[in-house]
């Protein structure tokens, strides 16, 4: 086929000669010039947030951020502020990205684990009902986080009671434990998809090599251990980037279940605060927008590969 | 600038991450220890119960019981205290402010999808097989890395606006300015700001798209192209007649997908105008019901209409993606 259809090709275009060579290449050009526009659309107005950010308070605040071009001036001073100042109106991003940090990591550990072991029973261990219980599963996906949000922070703030009597207490979590709460939230939030995903790698698994496991001898844990885990460790890393970039930039979970003081919130929650009572203070809103956007972005630079796997897979979680 | 930071304060903090952690670590130690225990050749219930019960009993108390709640509490009054029957459906279908949020939502949901696919299509078309591909390609998809609260951030300060006399600051009103208009307030005037908001949503979504259907314009069968090429196909005969019917399942997921996501939108619009100037829409308006104004009744009608939307589309995509496992 390759060496055939050159030699092809070209008999064909004798024909028609150099016209059509040079329409071809001027509609390149076009298509060119076009992919560099939108691409050029699509960066600007990063990299505007990005050099406002370096820019000193009074220049943000009067000129725009082309205006450095011409008056190069640069400055970490916003960086500072936000992140370290500790007077009220200022952002203390400090504290929130700590928070973002400390919601995050279980959040994304715990689905990871539990959406494992329930997709291994799922894909690997017979037993009757097994379909029913994928479909429920799988069904969940279905309904929106809003459903959720009512019952589950009345459930953490008042516990559950059936006509009166009280069968579970309230959660009553103060200070740092109500980062727990969060976790639990994102935990549940995130299972069907992780399920879903890690159950369609697993079952893809060749058979043999489960059964060959099972003559030897080895019990499930030894299976899922050694043989499973392994070998689905790809789609463990995509489920887990897709549920690291959800919970970090996450905005709506976090302000029902972490509130919105330095105490739990992360830094979304902070950010949409600061747009709102000082959406004037550009020195800040730059400034700790890009702190928000860079962990994210290293870990999405860095294992992009896996990403697009998982959204190739077909799944994106709402 | 005071900058004594106490980072002593922030200590608790992590302390409860380290128990979080550990917390994590005994869970799975446990559930692996206890499968260990289990033989193999009995029957494989307790097996079952120790994989499944985590998960089952976290989507029972996360999930299926407060939908079930929600849609009980819909049909009540604000404090949950009295049946209402349909009036908070009523509400939402007949008061101009709810009525606004379902018109919103509407225009959202009817240009996003189709948008992202139509800028996604063409740049993913356009960069196919040039010099710099995946670099072009990772430029549009960067934003989908970003919170949409930062993206929201980004893009106020594009529309930021300064009074016409002095500088302005805002990339939008600077281009308006230098081609002799006047600066706008580009968030404040419906019903243009609801566009002003849904060009945020494609600028972070159309390298989704991209990414998809150059993955499925790159599976089109080298025969096929090779064959219209030979025919004589012009690139604009090529795309209509070859690669848009090749990559039809593709360009069906991404409408699908975006569809999803539009109608649960809430972060853009809460950051950029906190749902003012008749700009709010639907996840928006159920948050600020149930959580701000106390009406859990009306909030929890709006989650019930937000899954009854999102359904119909979800049932078809999960049709969708078990006819390509076949």
């Amino acid at each position: 086929m390759t060496t055939v259809s050159p030699a092809v090709t070209a008999v064909r275009s004798d024909a028609r000669g150099t016209a059509h060579r040079v329409r071809k290449r001027l509609s390149g050009r076009a298509a060119s010039a076009a992919a560099i526009v939108i691409a050029v659309l699509w960066t600007t107005p990063t990299f505007g947030l990005f050099l406002s950010s370096l820019r000193p308070e009074d220049q943000i605040k009067t000129t725009g951020w082309w205006t450095f071009f011409s008056d190069p001036q640069l400055t970490l001073e916003n960086y500072q502020e936000v992140l370290f100042s500790t007077s009220s109106s200022s952002g203390r991003m400090a504290s929130f990205l700590i928070n973002s940090i400390v919601i995050t990591i279980p959040s994304v550990l715990f689905p990871l684990a539990f959406a494992a072991f329930a997709a291994y029973a799922l894909a690997w261990v017979p037993f009757r009902g097994r379909n029913w219980v994928y479909i429920g599963i799988f069904a969940l996906q279905v309904v929106p986080l809003q459903m959720a949000l009512v019952p589950l922070l009345s459930f953490f703030s008042e516990g559950v009671s059936v006509f009166g009597a009280q069968l579970l207490p309230a959660w009553e979590l103060e200070g740092p434990a109500r980062f727990a709460q969060v976790w639990f939230a994102h935990t549940c939030f995130a299972l069907p998809l992780g399920v879903f995903l890690l159950h369609n790698f697993m079952s893809e698994l060749p058979g043999e090599l489960v059964e060959a496991a099972r003559v030897d001898g080895a019990t499930h844990g030894v299976i899922f251990r050694r043989l499973i885990l392994p070998l689905v460790a790809p789609a463990l890393a995509t489920f887990g980037i897709f549920q690291f970039l959800w919970v970090w930039n996450d905005l709506l979970v976090a302000l029902i279940f972490a509130g919105g003081t330095p105490d739990s919130a992360p830094m979304t929650v902070r950010l949409a605060q600061m747009a709102g009572t000082r959406g004037n203070e550009w020195q800040r809103l730059t400034a700790g927008a890009f702190v928000s956007l860079v962990v994210p972005l290293i870990v999405f630079l860095s294992m992009q590969r896996y990403f697009v796997r998982g959204l190739l897979a077909g799944s994106v979680k709402g | 600038m005071n900058l004594d930071f106490d980072f002593a304060a922030e200590q608790p903090k992590l302390l409860q991450l380290l128990l979080g952690v550990v917390a994590f670590c005994a869970v799975v130690a446990l559930l692996l220890l206890l499968l260990d225990r289990v033989p193999m050749r009995r029957r494989p219930w307790p097996v079952v119960t120790i994989l499944l019960a985590p998960a089952l009993l976290l989507l029972t108390i996360g999930l299926i019981v407060p939908a079930v709640r929600t849609t009980l509490l819909s049909f009540m009054s604000g404090d949950g205290a009295s049946w209402v029957g349909l009036d908070n459906y009523i509400w939402m279908f007949t008061q101009p402010e709810a009525v606004t949020v379902l018109r919103n939502t509407l225009i959202w949901v009817a240009l996003v999808p189709v948008v992202v696919t139509a800028v996604g299509l063409l740049y993913a078309v356009l960069v196919d097989r040039s010099r710099f591909e995946s670099l072009a390609k990772s430029l549009v998809f960067l934003p989908m890395a970003i919170s949409f609260v930062g993206a929201g951030i980004i893009w106020k300060f594009v529309y930021a606006y300064r009074p016409e006399e002095s500088d302005q600051i805002g990339l939008l009103n600077q281009i308006v300015v230098a081609f002799g208009g006047t600066p706008q307030q580009w968030l404040l005037e419906p019903p243009l700001n609801t566009l002003f908001l849904i060009v945020v949503m494609v600028w972070i979504q159309a390298g989704f798209a991209t990414v998809v259907l150059s993955a499925a314009i790159k599976g089109i069968p080298a025969e096929i192209v090779e064959a219209a090429r030979l025919d004589g196909a012009s690139p604009v005969q090529m795309f209509f007649r070859v690669t848009l019917p090749s990559i039809r399942s593709a360009v069906l997921v991404v409408l699908v997908t975006q569809s999803i996501g539009t109608l649960k939108l809430f972060d853009i619009v809460r950051t950029m105008t906190g749902g003012q100037f008749d700009t709010s829409v639907i996840a928006n308006e159920m948050y600020n019901q149930a959580f701000r104004y106390g009406e859990t009744g009306k909030g929890a009608a709006l989650a019930v209409f937000l899954f009854v939307l999102v359904t119909p589309i979800v049932v078809y995509q999960i049709r969708q993606q078990r006819e390509a496992a076949r």
